[in-house]
């Protein structure tokens, strides 16, 4: 299985994982659309910064994934792929994978209008490359085996 | 009020960033990269601005912009034009408003001929064939240092005992850039592109962090007359050994590396006090003459036990050949010439722009004398300063030298859009800082890659050339000028430069 390495050491703080991730999961997949003319999509990944570190913290897909334990009704799952995503269909927004993650990667969606989305990294399931991975300008993301 | 301008100390930008409102999408982007506090995001208006007086021109934002929404244009100022004048009137208000003088970087700037363009190079045509590099072999391998007068060789092999060489696969070689003047990651990417082609770096005059002693074997060491980071290990880790006496961009001049670029691995590479300046002297205190020159050339020779190969680089000044004369008479295995279009991190205004001559000149004219002398094979010739292209290296190869440096091409190859603010520190780039969150901004990994890349193109360039010519081995084309015309130059600068002009 594959996963996004995180290289702090080149992380140059440009936010770009974040504007590709949003891109990825808009309507249009359009730059300039997805930002002005649509509900802009929550990016997956976050970029932290403490002078001099700074890094992209996205979905580590854990073997044991807390938050799929943590789950009360199975929305949080992993899928085929074997990464863990979530069913957009039945989160009900308990917020209990928020508290379990040890990376605090899920984010709270609350624009919907019945009850609030975990939002995570979903692995780009329509991509063979990762939208942040390719948008880094410095290969402070990168795609490995584990 | 932080952000309005005044008249007392207003100087017209000297670039106009201009940013497409509709195609912004204010990701901030630029607003980080701008290491010059010339972009800004103001949250209630939710726009972006810029600050043009603080724009360098160095063009991150717009090489980072997601959506192509920035373009960077130089501001030409709308006084009324004057031929005489022009482009005085700002520097000369600098001067007064600030009472110094201006500091700057890279290489000279103004448009002083540049001879490599004024020279063509020959091909073969029917009467003698020319080589395809693709099917045929080629060779680049070069060796610097001194060469024996004759050598006698028997059956069981050579008998001369020949005085240590280096070794170059290619003859391009990266130059002095300190440790200290570039960041940790571009030494580091420098460092192992050198290693991979079988080249050399030079370690330039701020010592060698220990990190970076695994590049044994691929470093030439240099002694300055600061002699900073000077020690036992640091001369036994170098192949050869550099004593730098001027420098193409400021000769006369000493170093300057600023206090707020010494940081504490800088100060332990260089030895000397956190964030204070490294100041190196203009003259080195022990060499006022050729014989003290000697002198120093023997005490590096003798510390090392004669194992490494010495050179002297100087700045190409006007009696160039007479003084690469006296360096060959006093022990050195090579010469760099460093011509007035040369970079460097620092350097005042005046001197980079007025001091020196053209590497291309001063090349043709050390080559002649020495061996009018006969004492060219006693003494390699590096050529250095403004090489652009392949094609100047082989220019450059063909008026008599045996290797080039390359400084600011490989530094472009990293990124460096050559916007002259290395003396500052602030390098948007990464590559002349010693932030270390700026200098982040160059991956070794990839960094180092474009300079292999780099230096691979050149060589196949440098092939393909020297096939046309029906060449097939880099030592035919030294000092080979009947392979070079003049175009549009004048008989006593075709004299000078030793080739003929085009049509003879």
């Amino acid at each position: 299985m594959k996963i996004v390495k995180i290289r702090e050491d080149n992380c140059i703080f440009c936010h770009l994982c974040e504007v590709a991730c949003i891109v990825e999961h808009s309507q249009s997949k359009d730059i300039i659309k997805a930002f002005k003319r649509e509900e802009k999509p929550i990016a997956r990944c976050s970029v932290e910064f403490n002078y001099p570190v700074s890094l992209s913290v996205m979905c580590r897909h854990c073997d044991d994934a807390p938050c799929v334990e943590a789950c009360q009704n199975g929305s949080m799952h992993r899928d085929d792929r074997g990464y863990v995503v979530v069913d957009a269909d039945t989160c009900v927004g308990c917020w209990m994978c928020i508290m379990a993650c040890p990376y605090g990667v899920i984010k709270r969606d609350t624009r919907r209008e019945s009850w609030g989305l975990s939002t995570k990294c979903d692995f780009c399931p329509d991509r063979e490359i990762p939208a942040c991975v390719e948008a880094c300008p410095n290969e402070a993301l990168t795609l490995e085996e584990i | 009020m932080k952000w309005m301008k005044n008249l007392k100390s207003y100087v017209p930008p000297s670039f106009v960033v201009e940013r497409d409102d509709y195609r912004c999408i204010r990701c901030k982007a630029c607003v980080e990269q701008c290491s010059f506090d010339a972009t800004f995001y103001d949250d209630e208006e939710d726009r972006v601005w810029t600050w043009n007086a603080n724009c360098v021109g160095c063009n991150r934002c717009a090489a980072i912009c997601p959506t192509d929404a920035i373009t960077v244009k130089r501001a030409e100022p709308s006084y009324r034009y004057n031929h005489n004048w022009n482009g005085h009137v700002d520097s000369l208000k600098k001067r007064a408003i600030y009472g110094g003088t201006p500091v700057v970087s890279m290489g000279n700037d103004k448009p002083y001929p540049i001879y490599w363009d004024n020279m063509l190079l020959n091909a073969s045509q029917v009467t003698n064939p020319s080589i395809d590099p693709l099917r045929e072999p080629m060779e680049l391998k070069t060796f610097l240092g001194r060469k024996p007068d004759s050598i006698h060789v028997d059956d069981s092999g050579l008998k001369t005992r020949l005085t240590p060489q280096l070794e170059l696969d290619i003859p391009i070689m990266f130059a002095a850039m300190s440790y200290g003047a570039l960041s940790y990651n571009v030494i580091e990417s420098l460092g192992r592109a050198a290693k991979e082609m079988g080249t050399y770096y030079n370690s330039g005059e701020g010592g060698l962090n220990k990190d970076h002693y695994k590049f044994k074997g691929n470093i030439i060491v240099q002694v300055a007359s600061g002699r900073f980071g000077v020690h036992k290990d640091y001369l036994d880790v170098g192949s050869a050994i550099e004593i730098k006496i001027g420098q193409g961009a400021k000769p006369g001049i000493g170093g300057h590396l600023p206090g707020e670029k010494v940081s504490e691995t800088i100060s332990e590479t260089r030895m000397m006090p956190k964030g204070s300046d490294a100041i190196s002297p203009a003259p080195h205190h022990d060499v006022y003459s050729i014989e003290d020159l000697r002198q120093l050339i023997y005490a590096l020779k003798e510390s090392t036990e004669y194992k490494k190969p010495v050179a002297v680089k100087i700045a190409c000044v006007h009696n160039v050949a007479a003084i690469a004369s006296g360096i060959a008479r006093a022990g050195a295995d090579i010469i760099v010439l460093d011509g007035f279009k040369g970079g460097t991190g620092a350097s005042p205004q005046v001197i980079r722009d007025n001091i020196g001559l053209p590497l291309e000149v001063s090349l043709a004219v050390v080559d002649e004398r020495l061996r009018q002398e006969g004492i060219r094979q006693y003494v390699s010739l590096v050529a250095s300063g403004g090489i652009r292209n392949s094609m100047d290296v082989v220019k450059a190869i063909a008026l008599g030298a045996d290797a080039v440096y390359i400084g600011t091409a490989a530094l472009i190859a990293i990124g460096c859009t050559m916007c002259q603010q290395c003396h500052t520190g602030k390098c948007a780039w990464g590559i002349s800082t010693q932030d270390p969150h700026l200098s982040k901004r160059v991956n070794p990994d990839m960094a180092s890659k474009r300079l292999i890349n780099l230096l691979e193109v050149w060589a196949l360039e440098i092939k393909e050339t020297m096939g046309a010519m029906g060449i097939n081995s880099i030592e035919s084309l030294k000092g080979n000028r009947l392979n070079l015309r003049g175009v549009g130059l004048n008989d006593k600068e075709l004299e000078i430069l030793g080739i003929l002009p085009a049509g003879e």
